[in-house]
């Protein structure tokens, strides 16, 4: 284990924040989902793999943009989501959690399988030649994708931040994640707020899909891999935290990748289980989260 | 000596002072009413002695021994049982595995528990329902499971926690006729009710909590007319019924 | 009719269906014993599961941890310390109670459950799983290969699958028979005490951090044991398949789908999941995720209108239709 020179570690930090920025997408919709619905959604990984898909396609068989082809995955993911909590996951609302677990597990196993079926389990890879270009300034070396995907990554949370707290549909669906019988009786229909919600939270994970495909291999199976993360940066920050989520990321994309930097691979994923566990026994309200109701 | 002794208990959460200083004594045998406004503190004190919760100050003590802080398995083992004001009964198992449930506290034969099992649902009433899930149980059978499932738990103490709350008139009748059987029993109860008529006529004493403090303790006659009592109902629209 | 003979019944069909599984194998081809071999391998590992899964409430989504740490420790110990697979199966077993009471200490101590304690144990198995990667890939890039060393019983190695098949059932049915033996004490009660409602159990006296750290030590050892049965049959230990989430899932969709806290659920769910798994393998060839999709739709389908899973809602039912006596 050999220390690395402060250029390779302030590389890695600046490579570990642009990451982070992702993480933080994919958390702050996993984290919508639970906080409005207490519902753990193991299938949020497929549904990333899904926006990723779909960039891919429409890149390869008709030349359209990664990044305008947000315009598509965010719409789909978002209607995907809002079917999925409508006809399946609004069946088991009052479920035992581990049932409600298992539940999304299923989806999960479905998407991923039938995705597989479809696509086969070749690795793909996004080969737009624009972006095929790094940027350099002074020591530090960054890959044009991940600088976009950052920047669209802080944008929509940044948009769905306002949403949260100026809309008043946002409003309602942050009123109903923190006081549900409260909200009930102001007249806020918990129902549409739930298919909201989780929509929202899907079109998040799903566009974090569409910004990672240009520098991430693309796989009916990536999503298992980020969504082990999101549920990592989800407790670290506190389940049902925005802010969390956002800080969660961040931390846990440096972490990756400092921790890579000094430690060989798998090691570093070792230690980002651990420390999922390890907060889950002694601070499972996590960074911003309320303690126990 | 006392069966139970509470000394000077205290507990808040975050800044809420839910008890104040709850100091009284159960004697052994006798039947010691608690009542007193929504909110006053009671369950917490059940909550407290039975190990749920820790008290910021204060000591219980159980035939002379400090059991606070005990974890709850502990307190009912040395022979002290609640029952839930809201009924927990395990959902999805028959009212007579509930009950044996609970017989399993003091017996290890199989054929033990079920013959004491099915004395105690029959005292209840509950014999002829015994293959039913607790799940399918009127709101007054799962109060009279509740009260079969401690009971057999054979406790010194029963701590009841408004059981004939929601009960018809025929079911309340019954369900005071058996508390009655089972102080004859030698069992201690330390019983928390809203139904004043239920209480006032059962109970050997009473002890009155109101924001959670002690405001009167005595026989109920002295209660039903101690004013301090009547003021705290007041808000509550209540009419205590005398004997 | 009276109990003793509901009871001289049950004992022979029982006998019966004995009989009938012991010849089973000079009846059918290869094939068919194969299949066979494998439901009753994997209802051995869903009735483990079970122990800790269905009877105590506690789902883990990580058994594969403890399967690995079977599989790993009874073929490591007989490749480097010529330790008898046998022995070693026993060493194994206790390897995964030590971690399974390890894990469950903390788990429980601190008050993990539910959903939480299920991702705790996936990530625990996904822990081992880097670990094994980290520590064996160098040394053994494809996996851990068991010499062939004979076809003996003592070797536990056989050509000819057909000891396998009566290793396993005889595993099975030593599961059932000590779920049956758990259900009907003490023990058994207390387990669905905790699953149904922990609250009430410890205000009835019950120790739940003691009693769910037993059914995780009986669930954990009988697991490890099937790991190291696996790696005799494959004669191969590879860390994907021994500590992948894929055995995680496939050990608990069993008793899901046949009835968590039942006696036969993992069985009859570990009959359906297997046959269909070579049903589709066999018309879909060599589409392997085909049968993983409809997994997914089952458990989905089973969640929603059969929580209990197939046989623990035919108990529930039968139960409220059947009052009194």
């Amino acid at each position: 284990m050999s220390l690395p020179g402060f250029p390779l570690l302030l590389q890695s930090i600046v490579n570990g924040i642009l990451m982070g920025g992702v993480y933080s997408l994919i958390a702050v919709g996993l984290t919508l989902i639970f906080g409005v619905m207490k519902i753990i959604n193991f299938a949020h990984g497929s549904f990333m793999m899904l926006g990723m898909f779909i960039t891919y396609w429409l890149y390869v068989l008709l030349g359209i943009d990664p990044y305008l082809s947000l315009l598509l995955s965010i719409p789909s993911l978002f209607i995907l989501g809002l079917l999925t909590q409508r006809f399946i996951i609004s069946q088991i609302m009052d479920a035992p959690a581990h049932n409600q677990l298992l539940l999304t597990l299923g989806i999960s196993l479905f998407i991923e399988n039938f995705a597989l079926l479809i696509w086969t389990p070749n690795f793909r890879n996004l080969e737009v030649p624009y972006l095929k270009k790094a940027i350099t300034i002074g020591t530090i070396m960054v890959s044009l994708p991940k600088v976009i995907a950052f920047i669209f990554a802080i944008i929509l949370t940044i948009l769905l931040y306002y949403f949260l707290k100026k809309i008043d549909l946002g409003k309602a669906i942050r009123a109903a994640s923190e006081e549900k019988e409260g909200s009930l009786t102001v007249g806020i229909n918990l129902r549409k707020v739930y298919y909201l919600a989780f929509g929202i939270g899907t079109a998040c994970v799903g566009a974090a899909g569409t910004l990672t495909a240009p520098f991430f291999y693309v796989n009916p199976h990536v999503g298992g891999i980020f969504v082990i993360t999101a549920f990592v940066v989800v407790v670290l920050g506190g389940m049902g935290s925005f802010i969390g989520a956002l800080v969660g990321g961040l931390i846990v994309g440096l972490a990756e990748s400092v921790g890579a930097a000094f430690v060989p691979g798998q090691v570093k994923q070792f230690i980002i289980y651990s420390l999922f566990i390890l907060i889950l026994l002694f601070k499972p309200e996590g960074l911003f989260g309320r303690t126990s109701e | 000596m006392s069966i139970l002794e509470l000394k000077g208990l205290t507990k808040t959460f975050g800044g809420l002072i839910a008890l104040k200083d709850i100091s009284f004594r159960l004697e052994k045998g006798e039947i010691l009413g608690l009542i007193g406004p929504n909110g006053a503190g009671k369950t917490t004190l059940f909550n407290i002695i039975t190990g749920f919760y820790h008290p910021n100050t204060g000591e219980v003590h159980f035939n002379g021994k400090n059991i606070t802080g005990l974890p709850p398995y502990q307190i009912c083992k040395l022979g002290i049982t609640r029952t839930f004001q809201i009924t927990q009964p395990f959902t999805n198992l028959t009212v007579l595995e509930n009950v044996k449930i609970g017989a399993y506290n003091r017996i290890s034969s199989n054929r033990e528990v079920t013959e004491k099992t099915l004395k105690i649902l029959d005292m209840v009433g509950l014999y002829e329902k015994r293959n039913e899930l607790a799940s399918s149980l009127s709101v007054g059978h799962r109060k009279s499971l509740e009260l079969a499932r401690a009971l057999a738990t054979q406790p010194e103490i029963l701590l009841l926690d408004e059981v004939v709350s929601g009960l018809n008139l025929k079911e309340t009748n019954d369900l005071i006729f058996n508390i009655k059987n089972i102080q004859k029993q030698g069992i201690t109860i330390l019983w928390i009710e809203h139904v004043m008529k239920a209480i006032m006529t059962v109970a050997q004493r009473i002890v009155v909590i109101h924001y959670g403090e002690k405001i009167a303790e005595g026989v109920p006659e002295e209660i039903s007319k101690d004013p301090k009592v009547i003021e705290a109902y007041l808000g509550e629209e209540y009419k205590i019924v005398k004997n | 009719m009276s109990n003793k003979t509901k009871r001289s019944e049950k004992i022979f069909g029982i006998i019966i269906l004995s009989a009938i599984l012991l010849i089973l194998p000079y009846l059918i081809g290869d094939y068919i014993t194969y299949v066979t071999t494998m439901i009753f391998f994997f209802g051995y590992l869903g009735l483990a599961w079970n122990i800790l899964g269905g009877y105590a409430g506690q789902f883990s989504f990580g058994h594969a941890a403890f399967f690995g740490v079977g599989a790993y420790t009874s073929t490591l110990l007989q490749i480097h310390g010529g330790v008898n697979p046998w022995i070693g199966m026993i060493l194994a077993g206790i390897a995964g109670l030590l971690l399974g009471s390890f894990i469950g200490y903390l788990c429980f101590r601190y008050g993990l459950k539910g959903p939480y304690f299920a991702l705790a144990m996936l990530a625990l198995a996904e822990m081992l799983r880097l670990l094994a990667v980290e520590w064996m890939t160098l040394r053994y890039p494809l996996g851990i290969s068991i010499p062939i060393k004979g076809d003996s019983f003592l070797d536990f190695q056989f050509k000819n699958k057909i000891p396998y098949y009566y290793i396993c059932l005889f595993m099975m049915a030593g599961a059932i028979y000590l779920t049956h033996y758990i259900e009907q004490r003490k023990i058994g009660s207390y387990f669905k005490a905790i699953r149904e409602n922990e609250d009430s159990a410890q205000a009835l006296g019950i120790n739940t951090f003691k009693y769910k750290l037993v059914a995780m030590a009986i669930s954990s050892f009988l697991t490890a044991i099937g790991g190291t049965l696996y790696a005799q049959y494959y004669l191969i230990v590879e860390e994907e398949s021994v500590f992948g989430v894929t055995i995680s899932i496939a050990v608990l969709l069993g008793p899901i789908i046949g009835g968590a806290g039942t006696v036969f659920g993992p069985v009859l769910g570990g009959f359906i999941l297997e046959f269909l798994s070579e049903m589709t393998r066999n018309l879909l060839g060599a589409y392997s995720g085909v049968h993983l999709m409809i997994y997914g739709i089952i458990l989905i389908f089973v969640i929603i209108f059969l929580p209990h899973g197939i046989l623990g809602g035919l108990q529930l039912a039968y139960r409220r239709i059947s009052k009194g006596v």
